[in-house]
């Protein structure tokens, strides 16, 4: 549909020591002094090439949602910069901002609750061309087209349905529709499947996996499930407690993970053998609160490895061979 | 022909706007209150028709006598005369409009700053927030019958100060009731989705947040026009109504300055009694009825 983005070296997306930190409790707590920081990004710093596709990995709460909506710009950052084709997202505004928002996109986790329920199918998708100028006229077109790309069959059918006469596969299908109606350059897809039955699950996927390459998408797949980062994408960030743990191939990763928490993610995915002995690292149940993370190094209190240096010194990403890990053991 | 498809299959606009208020017509109490309202209405709309007298004419017999303190048939006069000799019926009937006009006014000046304050305030966030919902504070802090009284000394008298004093006071409940839906409305996925694909502010507003909190602010409509009608008839029974004007307040004044309770002329006090009664308790049955719908758990 579109030409590929031609490579020119320049990053799609450049981002530096970006921070995301709320604060927790009111004026009055911070008076008696209760309130404290959570640090949902915490110094994340990686740059997107056009036409890749990025895995963010991490258990709920590691920040991963929450680096998709400041690169969506539905957060405003509280630290650090974030650029898009060159441009500082957090000073977009006007029309820069409408053009950005026409090659950005989300797809969400929750497909229920993605929609207007008071909408019909058409309107829903239609929302998107009516902000980007697209003549009403052509709207009915371009709507068709756009299920017909995610593969929802005799969509026509569909354009006057509300979204509670639609199943959960159906309607993600709907909201990457809509998410793909202006073909946008880069898509944030957050946990796409997560809520949907494991039977639509793989179709879904599929679906995600040929738009993504018909249309030469740059793509973050935020997931918790490895396996699934690995079907989707050929390079993987772990994240925790809002920082970069790992970053690196996706296969790498997987056959060979160095940081200790990437070493739990990959032991913690199921293997479809009953005689293989399962053993998960011990790393121990929940994550800290995150008000009150660990000093130094924040994985310090789950990591088996752990020695003097980690509660002492923060560690920085460092080259590791083919990747960039934030551990004192490389 | 699908363009074709795609507008006849649009409701119109009247039909639509029905769609959103979502009028409780399967609650029994609800319906019964949309019917006295309908019965008042048509009664505020025809009362040139309905009523046999000029409501502030002093009348008087065949004899030529003063027409004053007739019971109720005598004369012709279906609810009897007041004692300056007016037409009791009449001014009931010419107490409706200005009751309804009140009572409506009020409610939508009510719903309308209340809603948008709510909006505003709960959408933005922020420092707008807290100066609307300090704003709302103050509101609170108000009395609002001795602001009434206040303020209609200060004013002319006249029906508005009423509407101007709930305008002025009574947005803060609709106001906070609203801030706290929106707040909800706006941390849903399609309120980002709006964002993501364009949408502004104020579409985001009008599309995806204001058609949900609309049967909100008709049920706190509705609750203020009984308050209208009741802080109307209570200012103009306390003396600070706009003589000129007929309304059911100032005929309670009215007989209760001429002691028509001391002369057992229960024909004079009672009907506008009701009539307040009635009102007031069919905004209430009205708002029972959204409530069932709005929070459809409470009831069971």
């Amino acid at each position: 549909m579109r030409p590929p983005a031609t490579d020119t070296g320049e990053p799609l997306f450049s981002i530096r020591e970006a921070r995301l930190h709320y604060r927790v409790g009111g004026a009055l707590s911070a008076l008696r002094g209760r309130s404290s920081v959570v640090k949902a990004v915490d110094g994340v710093s990686f740059a997107i090439a056009r036409g890749e596709s990025i895995g963010l990995l991490g258990e709920s709460g590691c920040g991963k949602t929450s680096m998709g909506r400041l690169l969506l710009k539905l957060e405003k950052p509280t630290g650090g910069e974030i650029l898009f084709d060159g441009e500082d997202v957090s000073r977009l505004k006007g029309k820069a901002l409408r053009r950005y928002r026409a090659r950005t996109q989300l797809i969400f986790q929750n497909p229920f609750d993605a929609v207007n329920p008071r909408f019909t199918i058409r309107a829903i998708l239609a929302e998107p061309l009516e902000n980007a100028g697209v003549p009403r006229a052509g709207h009915e077109a371009r709507i068709v087209d756009a299920l017909e790309l995610v593969r929802l069959p005799q969509p026509a059918q569909y354009l006057d349905r509300y979204p509670h006469q639609l199943s959960g596969g159906q309607l993600q299908r709907v909201v990457m529709a809509r998410a793909l109606i202006l073909q946008p350059e880069f898509v944030v897809a957050d946990e796409p499947v997560s809520m949907l039955d494991v039977s639509v699950r793989a179709g879904v996927l599929n679906v995600f996996r040929d738009v993504r390459d018909r249309l030469g998408l740059t793509a973050i797949y935020i997931s918790h499930d490895l396996a699934l980062v690995r079907y989707v994408c050929e390079r993987t960030i772990v994240m925790y407690l809002g920082k970069v743990m790992e970053d690196g191939p996706t296969e790498d990763i997987v056959h060979e993970p160095l940081h200790p928490y990437s070493k739990a993610l990959v032991a913690a995915v199921p293997v479809p053998n009953p005689h293989q002995s399962h053993d998960p690292l011990p790393i121990g149940r929940g994550a800290p609160d995150p008000r009150n993370p660990p000093s130094g190094c924040v994985f310090r209190d789950r990591c088996p490895h752990a020695f003097d240096r980690c509660a002492s010194e923060v560690p920085a990403l460092r080259d590791a061979g083919t990747r960039q890990v934030a551990c004192h053991l490389f | 022909m699908r363009d074709g498809a795609f507008t006849t299959r649009r409701p119109g606009l009247v039909a639509r706007l029905f769609g959103t208020l979502r009028l409780p017509l399967n609650d029994p109490f609800a319906v019964c209150g949309l019917l006295i309202y309908g019965i008042f209405l048509v009664t505020a709309v025809f009362a040139d028709q309905i009523a046999p007298y000029d409501p502030t004419e002093i009348l008087y017999t065949p004899e030529y006598d003063l027409a004053a303190d007739l019971l109720p048939g005598e004369e012709g006069h279906l609810l009897g005369t007041t004692s300056l000799g007016r037409d009791i019926f009449s001014q009931i009937v010419y107490g409706t409009r200005s009751a309804l006009l009140i009572g409506i006014t009020a409610a939508f000046m009510v719903a309308l700053i209340g809603s948008v304050v709510g909006l505003v305030s709960g959408y933005f966030g922020g420092w707008v927030d807290a100066v609307l919902m300090r704003l709302a504070d103050i509101a609170f802090g108000i009395p609002f019958l001795p602001f009434v009284i206040v303020l209609a000394a200060f004013l002319e008298p006249s029906i508005w100060n009423v509407v101007l004093a709930m305008a002025l006071v009574l947005w803060r409940d609709t106001g906070r009731v609203i801030r706290s839906q929106v707040l909800t409305l706006r941390s849903r996925g399609y309120v980002d989705a709006a964002r993501v694909s364009g949408s502004s502010d104020l579409k985001i507003i009008l599309r995806h947040i204001a058609p949900n909190i609309l049967p909100l602010s008709f049920l706190y409509g509705s609750i203020a026009i009984g308050w209208a009608i009741l802080t109307e008839a209570s200012i103009s029974f306390l003396g600070f109504g706009d003589p000129q004007s007929i309304s059911w307040g100032y005929m309670l004044q009215d007989a209760f300055a001429s002691q028509a309770l001391a002369k057992q002329a229960y024909y004079w006090f009672v009907p506008p009694g009701i009539c307040i009664i009635l009102v007031v308790s069919a905004g209430f049955f009205i708002t029972r009825g959204y409530e069932n719908l709005l929070f459809p758990k409470l009831g069971k």
